[in-house]
């Protein structure tokens, strides 16, 4: 048995030991404890060392509100979390933890030289600090800085676990399972509406759990608590523990992180470690209870110094006694239920210093009874103890003026400055909070959501209020549902009723300067800090927050919040209320990435779109590239082959003879109705009205600022249909843009817009012998009439079809349309037919370098959101003789017709190497730096023309034809002439072959 | 997550469900030709930016439809929905500020 344990008490279960190691020391502990609560029954407080001062440091809290006993935890590879907090984390056999921010050890801390120089890191250090000389920066701030400071360390494997999320509809989503939650619970459920109830904890019953002695309705609590938490079962209600309400967002949707497995020794298999539920509820009960507030003074953060109620809840739910000798300093008469119950269960209480003059008769005799003395009226001046509090100096406070102290030794110090609501979820919703005078804290006032907030949360103290007013919220939402219940009372007795006073720091004889009093743990932010804040100009709490990191922990707060306004107000000489409160944002409690991710990782991030033809590229060696949510085949490599060999072998081959491509996943769109032509003329640069149904025509589509947003060649079917083909990337944004415009600005027009990517399979075919190889397989087409540019309904290969004859490569081209499920049947069948011909199967890769060898453009690639036609040197596909299209204005915009816009041209380097896209330009390379860029390098490639060919957006690049540019690359700077982008067949002699 | 609902389907359905299309009643000129260089900038950019009810475009990805909606950009809420082509509601309707007031 652990040295701190008391047989037979609490909810842990005696005759189940738990064995798990602490900085590779092998400990005892018990099913049902936590990592914290083992480590108390052993007699260890030290648990870590803090983030800037590397202070040793404890655990505070027995809650999710911890900020100092963060441990990283490990369950194996990839298994390792860090910030983990001990007073959360559930012992499980096995569990491997270590503390955090030591070097070499625990107990001695290099680091903590920190805490000797902690002048240098006063409030706003590290925006002083940025001030010095430039040098110090590289060569002492940050290795020293970032050696010293952080939180932890990151984990550095991909995470190994699977995390699931979920959906929720309920009626009535109570948050919080303490008597108050309870208490709406029971009442919201007696009518049949779908409750759900939800708690942070392994188990419910919040702070009754602690304080076993109450008796409600003549159970005790823990009694009381089984007998209604199976009535809530039976009542069918859905009771969700380890579950944290993270978020609370419009409308009612509440964000639950539920953990599933970090408790067991032996996850099942396949399991997923938690569980994101998004839930939606018609009425929410907020009964979060409230926090309690440290008490700021001199060595508050000594391992040993803890909250008065955490003391009770070791002592209650885990049967540790956190010390033998107790000494207890409050404002709070909750503190002496703490102290009671621990002289009761063995410990002999050393004093409670009470900072307050009058105490309540009863708490005085319960004290004397004990035999413990009470230190009315005193303040705490300080505390000893290097890695464990030894003693506590207390000293009477007269009239403002504190009187001489005296040392009293203790093995631990439990504080109470009082309690705060929990308000963060009610603070999400960005309702407004009133400041209570009397209680000295933030009470919730205006809603903004169809939200009850019940119980503590909402300033109420002792049991029978608390229940009577749980009752009374589950009873409104249930009003708010349209539904009657009927109230329900509840008999009360031990109950441990208080009230307490609120201080800024306690007030000392000692050199405030000097006193390390904390006020955020975590960010180890002390009283000082924020008095020179105020000091040194700072108004607001949302910039003394900022300028002294107040707050700004991964425990948003929870502790420090108003600890700090209480200070802040002090030391402007304000009312609270007038200094302002910080927002709480989401999430409640830090949560792991891998819950925010849920399914959204790996295969399943994002559907990945299959084209019909994809199987044969997987069988024949395909390597793939996404593009847009498209892999697809991005060259075939040969045994031997690496890509740019592959590449130039396809490209070749396409050139001399017959290459084939699946373009199955251009975007297309067809545009049909008598108004089709209209609708045309007035979206695409170009015109159509003369087009010729057989004919197909490029064209170009800018957004009404005038630039290029898509493109694609576009065939007339008919008169009433247009077969639209859009960029791969653009089909999903061209078909919105089309819709936006037919249902808002024209909907006088008769257009239907479908879109039909999916539902064709698009097989390119290019090279000189594409006509040849094509032609027998044809049927319904009359080749005297089929120039270049021409479209038809037929069938190939006795597959129905729609024929386009146009070029991507610069020679004979076809784009073979069949229906989708004929795709893979139409690639086989012109495999076939073109073995005589050597057909070659290319990529992406491929069709990307012949494009670019006869210049024409990606959109999106060469093209970047501020590029005109005229700018890519496509004014030719504008329809200068109508009077309007999207954009057409713009193109008169003075600054798009200003001298000096870049413009697309061609690039070769002098030396033949290759440019990186991305890379910018310079016309002197000699210039004093910053340099000034004139444009960049937008496409790059090998090419079958023996050197590499490149296009680049370049100021004024039109009228600089055969200028030397330069281009700055990792390995130094080329020089690289200016040509026409167009690199092959600029007669389009091969294209009428 | 907003809850938003679509004039079209008559549906009360998750802001996941939708898009964003921008500010709402700026009709495009029927003659752009006829605009100067600075009534065809206030077209294209100049917008109100309110503080308070908005009115927007939104586009309902399921089926498809834009339509209006008036939205406060600070409570973030929305108080109504309407078709596109529909006249802009009032402002001064009771109704509706009783709702942006809350
Ligand atoms: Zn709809």
């Amino acid at each position: 048995m652990s040295r701190y344990r008391i047989p037979g008490k609490g909810r842990v279960d005696h005759g189940a030991p738990v064995s798990f190691t602490f900085d590779a020391k092998i400990y005892a502990g018990l099913r049902g404890d936590t990592v914290a609560s083992a480590l108390l029954a052993n007699g260890v407080h030290l648990m870590g060392r803090s983030f800037k001062y590397h202070r040793p440091r404890g655990a505070v809290t027995a809650g999710s509100e911890e900020p100092n006993a963060l441990i990283g935890t490990s369950r194996g590879k990839g298994r390792f979390e860090p910030n983990t907090r001990a007073t959360v984390q559930e012992l499980r056999a096995g569990l491997v933890a270590e503390s955090q921010n030591k070097w070499p050890s625990l107990s001695f801390d290099l680091g903590a030289i920190n805490d000797r120089a902690y002048m240098l890191f006063s409030a706003g250090f590290y925006y002083k600090t940025f001030m010095w000389p430039k040098s110090f920066w590289d060569k002492v701030y940050e290795p020293v800085i970032r050696g010293a400071a952080g939180l932890g360390k990151s984990p550095t494997e991909p995470d190994p676990d699977h995390y699931a999320s979920r959906y929720l509809h309920t009626d009535v989503l109570i948050v919080g399972a303490g008597p108050a939650g309870i208490a709406a619970a029971m009442a919201a459920a007696q009518s049949g509406a779908d409750v759900t109830l939800v708690d942070e904890n392994p188990e419910m019953g919040g702070s009754l759990l602690s304080d076993p002695a109450v008796q409600i309705d003549g159970k005790s609590a823990w009694d009381w608590i089984d007998a209604q938490l199976g009535r809530l079962r039976a009542a069918g209600v859905r009771l969700m523990t380890r579950t944290t309400a993270i978020g609370y967002y419009h409308q009612n949707m509440v964000g639950l992180c539920q953990r599933l497995t970090d408790h067991l020794d032996s996850p099942p298999k396949g399991a997923p470690r938690e569980r994101l539920w998004r839930v939606r509820a018609r009425q929410v009960v907020l009964a979060q209870g409230a926090l309690e507030k440290p008490l700021v003074f001199d060595g508050n953060d000594r391992p040993g110094v803890m909250l008065a109620g955490a003391a009770q809840t070791y002592l209650h739910k885990y049967g540790v006694r956190v010390g033998d000798t107790p000494a207890v300093v409050t404002s709070h008469d909750s503190a002496y239920h703490a102290a009671f119950d621990l002289a009761d269960n063995g410990a002999r209480v050393a004093a409670i210093i009470d900072t307050r003059d009058e105490v309540r008769p009863d708490l005085l005799d319960g004290a004397r009874s004990r035999g413990i003395e009470v230190l009315a009226g005193h303040t705490v001046t300080t505390t000893t103890g290097r890695l464990r509090v030894k003693s506590v100096r207390a000293a009477a406070v007269r009239g403002g003026t504190v009187g001489g102290g005296r040392t009293v030794p203790c093995d631990c110090l439990l504080m109470c400055g009082g309690w705060t609501p929990s308000l963060h979820l009610f603070s999400h919703t960005r309702g407004s909070l009133v400041w209570d005078g009397g209680g000295q804290t933030f009470l919730p006032d205006r809603k903004t959501e169809e939200v009850e907030i019940a119980g503590a949360g909402r300033g109420l103290w002792g049991y029978d209020p608390v229940l009577a007013d749980g009752a009374a919220a589950g009873l409104r939402a249930l009003e708010g549902l349209g539904r009657v219940g009927h109230p329900a009372g509840f008999h009360v007795t031990n109950d441990r009723p208080g009230t307490g006073t609120s201080h800024a720091e306690l007030p000392t004889d000692g050199n405030p300067g000097k006193a390390r009093a904390f006020v955020d743990f975590q960010n180890d932010v002390t009283a000082k800090d924020i008095r020179l804040a105020v000091r040194e100009g700072m108004r607001s709490i949302e910039h003394v927050k900022r300028y002294t990191t107040n707050g700004m922990a991964t425990d948003q707060g929870k502790m420090s919040n108003i600890n700090g306004l209480m200070i802040a107000a002090d030391a402007l000489g304000k009312a609270p209320p007038q200094v302002g409160l910080t927002t709480f944002r989401p999430p409640y409690t830090p949560t792991s990435f891998g819950a925010f991710c849920g399914y959204l990782r790996g295969e399943t991030f994002q559907p990945t779109r299959k084209t019909p033809i994809d199987p044969w590229a997987e069988a024949n060696g395909a390597v793939f590239e996404p593009v847009a949510q498209w892999l697809r085949a991005w060259y075939f490599p040969k045994p031997g082959e690496d890509m740019h060999e592959a590449v130039l072998r396809e490209c070749k081959a396409t050139r001399a003879s017959l290459g084939i491509f699946d373009a199955s996943t251009l975007g297309k769109i067809e545009v049909a109705g008598p108004d089709a032509v209209e609708f045309m003329n007035r979206l695409y640069t170009n015109p159509w009205t003369k087009l010729q149904p057989g004919r197909c025509r490029y064209g170009l589509l800018l957004g009404e600022d005038g630039f290029i947003r898509d493109d694609g060649v576009i065939g007339r079917l008919s008169p009433d249909l247009f077969h639209v083909t859009t960029t791969t990337g653009g089909a999903a944004r061209v078909l919105t843009m089309m819709e936006d415009y037919l249902q808002t600005e024209w909907p006088d027009l008769d257009v239907w817009l479908t879109s039909t990517t999916e539902q064709w399979a698009t097989v390119a075919l290019n090279g000189p012998n594409a006509l040849r190889m094509l032609q027998p397989l044809v049927q319904g087409v009359d080749w005297n009439d089929f120039p270049h540019m021409s479209c038809a309904d037929c069938t190939v290969a006795g597959l129905p079809a729609r024929l386009f004859r146009l070029s991507f490569t610069g020679e004979i081209g076809f784009e073979v349309n069949v229906p989708a499920r004929h795709g893979l049947t139409l690639w086989t069948a012109l495999m076939e037919a073109g073995r005589p011909y050597d057909i070659c199967p290319y990529g992406t890769e491929t069709m990307h370098v012949l494009r670019a060898e006869k210049g024409y453009i990606i959109v999106g690639q060469d093209t970047d959101g501020t590029v005109t036609p005229a700018d890519a040197g496509l004014d030719w596909a504008i329809g200068k003789a109508k009077a309007d299209f999207v954009g057409k204005r713009s193109l008169s915009r003075p600054d798009i017709v200003a001298k000096g816009r870049k413009q697309l041209v061609g690039l070769l380097t002098e030396d033949g190497s290759l440019l990186q896209e991305g890379a910018q330009i310079v016309l002197d390379p000699d210039q004093q730096t910053p340099m000034k860029m004139v444009g960049h390098v937008t496409s790059s490639y090998h090419s079958t023309m023996g050197h590499p060919i490149a296009m680049a957006v370049i100021e004024g690049g039109f009228d600089r034809m055969g200028e030397t540019v330069f281009v700055p690359m990792p390995d130094g700077v080329r020089k690289a002439k200016i040509t026409s982008t167009v690199f092959y067949d600029p007669d389009n002699t091969r294209l009428k072959a | 997550m907003l809850l938003i609902h679509c004039p079209y389907c008559d549906d009360t359905l998750p802001e996941l469900e939708f898009t964003y299309a921008g500010e709402a009643h700026i009709a495009r000129p029927a003659d752009p030709s006829a605009l100067s260089d600075a009534e065809w900038r206030d077209f294209l950019f100049i917008r109100t930016n309110a503080r308070g009810p908005h009115y927007e475009r939104w586009r309902h990805v399921g089926c498809g439809r834009f339509f209006n909606a008036l939205r406060d950009t600070v409570s973030d809420r929305f108080l109504m929905t309407y078709k596109a082509g529909e006249a802009r509601p009032d402002l001064n309707n009771p109704t509706l500020t009783r709702e942006a007031a809350e």
